[in-house]
């Protein structure tokens, strides 16, 4: 790195201007596009803070209500946008909080550059007033993360940053900036990095072994794709599409692959993994190749591994070499960025037909139907099911909504009923499962995509972990609609405790505040609907409003969401009730 | 698998905040780090860290994968005992007057190749490179006489292959 930019300092010719270090941080924003930011005040940051007062013009600064808010809104707007989410936030406390949602961004793949103050480099060490080791705490959670000390370093340390949060697998970057390094200053220039000479964010394509996967491919009876959001951080949904249509390949796709593939297409055949579709999960063990594309074979998909896909040859398109063979063991690794592997793959290929095994998976999909689907779908006993609330969504919405969901029951049905139709359509925490993400999570998406529906569908539970960002609503007038499936339970640890605790609900449990008076309290339009045949002109209402609104749906309160692969069993042993 | 001794090389950046990035990646999967040795190389600002562990070739590759992974690392390798040439060094601080009380010790430095690297009136202390094991010898034949300090340093090795750091620097830069 340091060799790349003393030769980019001999030729870049920009005139040389003395700023504070704190200005700085403000135009090596505005020199990445980040003109838009969530975080939070307070003291060792106050210097950056009076900066983006004076560049209010040219830097969107959103105050959400916790730096929690900041950094799962900064990650609702990378996932919708597919560009660098930045969050900034003092030092201390302001720090810490940012902290689950960097741990959830690097889990999850999300490009994000945190900025947090720190105390003065003279009393680092020395236990000051809200000084905390940040570097430390965030080292086993970021992609990457460095402490300035000087003002010098800024320019060319947050060109580095926003490099490596969105190249190759992205990811979040934390740097962390004394308040003197703020307030010094330097000669700005500005140059955006492209190179670091000890890091490879793509690794070269082998065409010997996307030669070997399509042999394969070619090969087999049985094919069968799994894909994640590798496709969509690839930006890979067409090449993606062009592959599995040559092929004919009938593909599931994981929680965070959602929206990758439209949910109507003929060869989308559900979700996998604990709560994902009954065909996928079964035939996952009957196929003879399985095609990993963009996905990292996380134990919620996989069940248990010693008989996961034993059957099948695995190839494994990936951009992060060390997730080949992390948790199951690949024939053919194909390494690279999707969008090009997959592009590269598709000469290759014979045009083939696998109608016999496409029939199998719509032949399992007709027992989850009416097993599992129907009775949600159509129910008549007293209480609408979640499955309903979605279902009449996706009608209201064509479709074509993005989708916010946070962590629980309703996230499950939320993935399974949701139609997408459009790429970058689902945005929920998926690996780190952070109640308290899709409120915040939903304000930017709403803000990245203004153009699109954002409609948050949050659980009763969550709601109230983040709840302080209606706050922000308020002050922003952001238009975001926001679903509560409320049953007055933290429903997904009830179901399991009455599926393994014998119905021991140990505090799960809640007793919740009147939802509609605390969104009336925050300026927001509210509403509650308990009864089934109001559930659709509810649902219409909320749509229309062009302002922020909170449906308050009462579901049925020991729904259950099926199927289910219990933690430790065989995909094939999914369970149906 | 068999669980085996391997050295895990790492050369990187010289950076501040590097070391602690790669002992949590021990941390994170409950891998006990047998040794670390960090020192600079025979390039320019790069450093190598020199990582002892015992576990399965299998998880050791996938510790490798992590090591790689993070951004200011050139390049991770390991190897076997028998891949590379390694040694280990230790002091042994001795009270002075069993030097010549106990004519035994001067025997047991000069057969184990050991050397006296200072004397005092108090103590004097010996010095021992080898491996391991070599080390351990000495360490228990001094030990009935009474050893008031004892270190061992890190492994620090050389592997038998070329490492070809420069070249893959000279790469990643065009």
């Amino acid at each position: 790195m340091e060799t790349v930019t003393k030769q980019n300092q001999k030729v870049n010719t920009t005139k040389k201007i003395k700023i504070s270090g704190a200005e700085a941080v403000v135009k090596s924003l505005l020199a990445e596009g980040a003109d838009l930011i969530y975080g939070y005040p307070g003291g060792a940051i106050m210097p950056v803070y009076d900066e983006f007062y004076k560049y209010q013009n040219e830097l969107h600064h959103v105050l959400t209500r916790h730096e929690q808010g900041a950094i799962h809104a900064a990650q609702g707007f990378a996932r919708v946008t597919g560009k660098v989410g930045v969050a900034i936030a003092t030092s201390g406390p302001g720090a810490t909080n940012l902290i689950t949602g960097v741990a959830d961004a690097q889990i999850d793949s999300t490009p994000l550059v945190c900025i947090t103050g720190q105390v003065g480099s003279h009393l680092l060490g020395s236990d000051a007033f809200q000084e905390t080791d940040i570097i430390s705490i965030s080292t086993p959670v970021t992609k990457w993360n460095y402490q300035i000390t000087k003002a010098s370093e800024i320019p060319e340390i947050l060109a580095k940053a926003f490099y490596i949060a969105k190249s190759g697998r992205p990811g979040p970057v934390l740097i962390d900036i004394t308040k003197d390094a703020q307030f010094g200053e330097l000669d700005f220039t500005y140059k955006k990095c492209k190179k670091i000479r000890s890091y490879t964010p793509v690794p070269q394509i082998n065409l010997s072994k996307i030669e070997e996967a399509a042999e394969l491919i070619n090969n087999a009876k049985k094919p069968f794709v799994v894909f994640g959001q590798g496709v969509t951080l690839g930006e890979a949904e067409e090449e993606f599409k062009a592959f599995i249509e040559k092929a004919e390949i009938p593909s599931a796709s994981t929680l965070l692959g959602l929206s990758a593939l439209p949910s109507e297409h003929n060869l989308h055949v559900g979700m996998v993994g604990m709560h994902g579709h009954y065909a996928p999960n079964v035939l996952t063990n009957s196929c003879d190749v399985l095609i990993a594309i963009g996905m990292r074979f996380d134990d919620r998909v996989t069940g248990n591994l010693e008989t996961y896909a034993k059957q099948a040859k695995i190839i494994h398109f990936e951009i992060d070499p060390a997730e080949v063979d992390k948790n199951v063991k690949t024939d053919v690794a194909v390494l690279g960025n999707v969008k090009d592997t997959l592009s590269g793959i598709i000469p290759f290929l014979k045009e083939n037909r696998h109608e016999s095994w496409l029939q199998e998976f719509k032949k399992l999909y007709q027992i989850e139907y009416k097993e599992v689907i129907d009775g949600q779908l159509n129910a008549s006993h007293e209480g609408i099911t979640m499955a309903e609330v979605i279902e009449t969504l996706n009608d209201k919405t064509n479709g074509e909504a993005v989708i916010v969901s946070d962590v629980g029951q309703h996230q499950m049905i939320a993935s399974r009923f949701a139609n997408f139709k459009l790429p970058k359509s689902k945005i929920t925490s998926g690996g780190l499962g952070t109640m308290g993400f899709a409120l915040p999570a939903s304000i930017g998406a709403k803000m990245g995509a203004p153009n699109r529906e954002v409609v948050a569908i949050i659980g009763d539970g969550s709601m109230q972990m983040n709840i302080q960002e209606l706050g922000t609503i308020l002050q922003t007038k952001v238009p975001v609609k926001i679903i509560i499936l409320n049953n007055e339970f933290l429903g997904m640890v009830r179901q399991w405790q009455e599926l393994f605790f014998d119905k021991r609900y140990a505090s799960t449990v809640m007793t919740n505040p009147d939802f509609i008076k605390i969104a009336e309290g925050y300026g927001i339009k509210a509403t509650r609907v308990s009864k089934r045949e109001n559930l659709s002109s509810a649902i219409e209402d909320m749509i229309a409003s062009k302002e922020s609104y909170l449906l308050d749906v009462n579901v049925e309160k020991e729904g259950n969401v099926f199927p289910m692969i219990p933690t430790g069993a065989t995909v094939s042993d999914v369970r149906l009730k | 698998m068999q669980k085996e001794t391997y050295t895990i090389s790492v050369y990187s950046e010289n950076n501040l905040g590097l070391l602690n990035r790669i002992s949590t990646i021990f941390l994170k999967r409950h891998i006990n780090i047998e040794s670390l040795t960090v020192s600079n190389t025979e390039i320019e600002n790069v450093s190598r860290f020199i990582i002892v562990v015992n576990m399965t070739e299998e998880n050791v590759k996938k510790i490798l994968g992590q090591i790689e992974k993070q951004i200011e690392v050139i390049k991770a390798y390991y190897h076997t005992n028998d891949e590379s040439i390694y040694i280990q060094s230790a002091l042994f601080k001795i009270k002075s007057n069993l030097l010549f009380d106990e004519r035994q010790i001067q025997n047991i430095i000069k057969n184990s190749n050991a050397q006296i690297v200072t004397v005092s009136p108090e103590f004097f202390v010996i010095e021992k490179s080898g491996r391991k094991e070599e080390i351990e010898i000495l360490y228990n034949k001094l030990l009935p006489f009474g050893i008031m300090q004892f270190v061992r340093s890190g492994r620090i090795s050389v592997t038998k292959d070329e490492m070809k750091i420069s070249e893959i620097l000279k790469k990643q830069l065009n």
